[in-house]
């Protein structure tokens, strides 16, 4: 079965009395694969279990190739669904988990071990059909819950974190596979993750959530180059912050600031095409700055290169990362993480030099310290917790970047 | 060399005090089945034979029908005590049922008072039920006893299934019933198999709701051994404790079977 287009409209979802989902609307094409991305805490995982009929919606709709499933009970609603703990029967063997949908669907013996040997095959678990679940490894078992949620030809399937307990290296060639998989189906997918590389590797387009909200809808390359918010910049990894002030005109973006020499003249980027300053809202005057680690670049000369924004500042520390080393560098009361080929002596002089096409420009935040934290856990709990507040209060409001922390203490 | 030695020693003597601690009685049981006469100071019976079986087994005296009766009442009790403990269990093991730690502690109540005065009140109002003497008196009175175990069991049991695991029976089509019986019961299955072994051997050892209940219209082994010790007749206690085990071995063997795990998985299918 090909896939199926799902709508989301005006979603409210609560545990109990605390609202965790507010007006969500999103429209998914057949065969699209979406990534709901966001810290622990945001609603990714709540977003995919109302769908998946396990969370009871407060409010608003939900329509699956036209027709309304937001009230059917979760086995008439036709998504399979991947658990990020597998969730496969201990019970069962995995040709036996693999068949079960099917068995539920009174399909002949015959034919439903046909389509258990089907299904092993195109995983790749040749062998291994008699193995109890409980002696597969990680990546086997991932397998099995990948051919089992497949068996049943479904229009629609639900990615809950699935590849967070496996180690890197199989990770990436699972992301690969899924996605292909997932492809030659024509599968419409959705995946909660809290990993922005998985989620840009994966997804034809990305939701970033932000306590409940959806804070930005778009393909990668959107979302990672042409945030809509600080929030959606500082999650997506700009996370040094800089206030300057602004002067717009004749499509040029003119930046001053207390370590900025003069006024710098950076061309405006409109669309995704053009090499500029993405700056999404506002006219001009105090706003900030921001732009990743790896994207500025350290200069010693008194040279510096054109279409850059150069911030003059002192190195304090450096760490090596392995192909760079990220240099820790003052700028006045701030202090900016950069990237750089060579190591650069603490106590150096230098020049932050951020090319005009990764600048961001936002207005400023007065809840600025909303922002996510520069380090998200790497494995948050998903959302199943009795208190979704305090889950919140710990992702969604985690303390801000170490440079706004600076900020406020001095 | 000598401390492997010295260890190897305790450990003898630790298991041969287990031995006679676990055999020793039950020795003396055997021996007092087939002796005619032992008195004292004989350390071995002084006759041997197997007469006092002849009279259990007589059709005059009622073993064979507190036999029928023991364990007939026994298998009623493991149903009547699971249709209970099933549905308690699952609202117990699941956790959101308020007031849960009160139901908990409702079940253990019977076992908090002495079980004379608990019995005696029973009676008193089966009595009244017309419910003295009947196989269904006797029953209830054992399933009493039984529910604690089985509640408790059932409960920890029913909590223990993930309920990730259930959530993926009803993703993959099953109705809520469907994913009981597929997953959440396959998976509960050896604490409740447990908890029946439990309510089985209650039962058929219970003796003080029997002797209030069920006397004299119904009787079962515990109080056949009961009136035969109180005669002193050890032989008929001795022959009626061991026919008493046969039961309980045999409703263990099969519980046992099930609680394989390649039966457990085919239970699943």
């Amino acid at each position: 079965m090909n896939g199926l287009p799902i709508r989301i409209e005006n979603l409210d979802v609560s545990y109990g009395d605390v609202p965790v989902l507010h007006g969500i609307d999103l429209t998914v094409a057949p065969g699209e694969f979406i990534a709901l991305l966001g810290a622990s805490g945001c609603g990714k995982t709540t977003l995919l279990r109302a769908l998946a009929g396990f969370i009871p919606v407060a409010d608003g709709h939900i329509e699956v190739g036209g027709e309304p499933v937001g009230t059917l009970p979760p086995e008439r609603r036709n998504m399979a669904m991947m658990f990020q703990s597998y969730a496969l029967w201990p019970h069962m063997n995995a040709a036996q988990n693999i068949g079960y949908g099917l068995r539920l669907r009174r399909w002949p013996k015959a034919r439903i071990a046909e389509r258990v040997r089907e299904m092993v095959a195109l995983v790749g678990l040749e062998g291994l059909e008699r193995r109890n679940v409980t002696r597969l490894s990680g990546g086997q078992r991932q397998r099995v819950a990948l051919a089992r949620a497949l068996a049943i030809d479904p229009p629609i399937l639900l990615l809950d974190e699935p590849l967070s307990n496996l180690d890197a290296r199989i990770r990436q060639n699972m992301r690969h596979e899924v996605r292909s998989l997932q492809q030659r189906l024509g599968l419409t997918a959705i995946l909660v993750t809290h990993d922005r590389e998985e989620a840009m590797s994966m997804a034809d387009r990305m939701v970033i959530l932000d306590t409940g909200r959806i804070a930005q809808v778009g393909t990668p390359e959107e979302v990672y180059q042409r945030p809509d918010t600080a929030f959606v910049a500082a999650f997506m990894g700009a996370e040094n912050a800089y206030p300057v002030n602004v002067r717009r005109a004749n499509g040029a973006v003119f930046v001053s600031g207390p370590h900025v020499a003069g006024e710098t003249r950076l061309p405006f980027a409109a669309s995704l095409d053009e090499r500029g300053v993405h700056c999404p809202a506002g006219n001009g005057g105090p706003m900030v700055a921001r732009f990743r680690s790896e994207a500025a670049a350290l200069v010693e000369s008194a040279r510096l290169p054109e279409d850059h924004l150069a911030l003059a500042g002192r190195v304090t520390r450096q760490s090596y990362l392995g192909n760079v080393y990220r240099h820790s560098v003052r700028v006045g009361e701030h202090e900016f993480l950069v990237d750089h080929p060579r190591r650069i002596a603490a106590d150096r002089t230098v020049a932050v030099c951020i090319p005009a096409g990764a600048l961001n420009l936002f207005e400023p935040d007065p809840a600025s310290d909303r922002l996510p934290s520069p380090h998200p856990h790497p494995y948050p709990s998903p959302v199943t917790g009795p208190d979704p507040v305090a889950a919140d209060a710990a992702g969604g409001r985690a303390p801000s970047p170490p440079t706004l922390a600076k900020e406020t203490r001095q | 060399m000598i401390a492997r030695t010295s260890a190897s020693t305790l450990t003898a003597v630790v298991l041969g005090l287990l031995a006679f601690a676990i055999f020793g009685p039950i020795a003396n049981m055997l021996l007092w089945a087939v002796a005619e006469a032992w008195y004292f100071p004989h350390k071995l019976p002084v006759e041997w034979g197997f007469s006092f079986w002849e009279r259990v087994f007589r059709p005059q005296g009622n073993a064979m029908e507190s036999l029928v009766n023991s364990v007939l009442i026994a298998l009623a009790t493991v149903v009547a005590s699971l249709a209970i403990a099933i549905p308690a269990g699952l609202a117990l093991g699941r956790g959101n049922l308020p007031w849960r730690s009160f139901f908990l502690l409702l079940f253990l109540l019977p076992q908090a008072f002495p079980s004379v005065a608990v019995h005696m009140n029973i009676a008193h109002i089966f009595y009244k039920l017309g419910l003295n003497g009947t196989y269904a008196g006797v029953m209830l009175v054992h399933t009493i006893q039984g529910l604690v175990f089985a509640v408790w069991i059932a409960t920890a049991a029913f909590a223990a299934v993930d309920r990730e695991l259930e959530e993926a029976a009803r993703n993959m089509g099953a109705t809520a019933f469907q994913a009981f019986r597929t997953v959440t019961l396959p998976l509960a299955l050896p604490g409740i198999l447990a908890s029946a072994i439990f309510v089985f051997l209650i039962s058929l050892d219970e003796f003080t709701g029997t002797f209030f209940v069920g006397v004299p219209d119904i009787t079962t082994m515990p109080l056949l051994l009961f009136t035969a010790s109180m005669e002193g007749n050890y032989q008929i206690a001795s022959i009626t404790a061991l026919i008493l085990l046969v039961p309980s071995v045999a409703f263990m063997l099969v519980i046992e079977k099930f609680l394989r795990a390649d039966v457990l998985a085919k239970v699943g299918t």
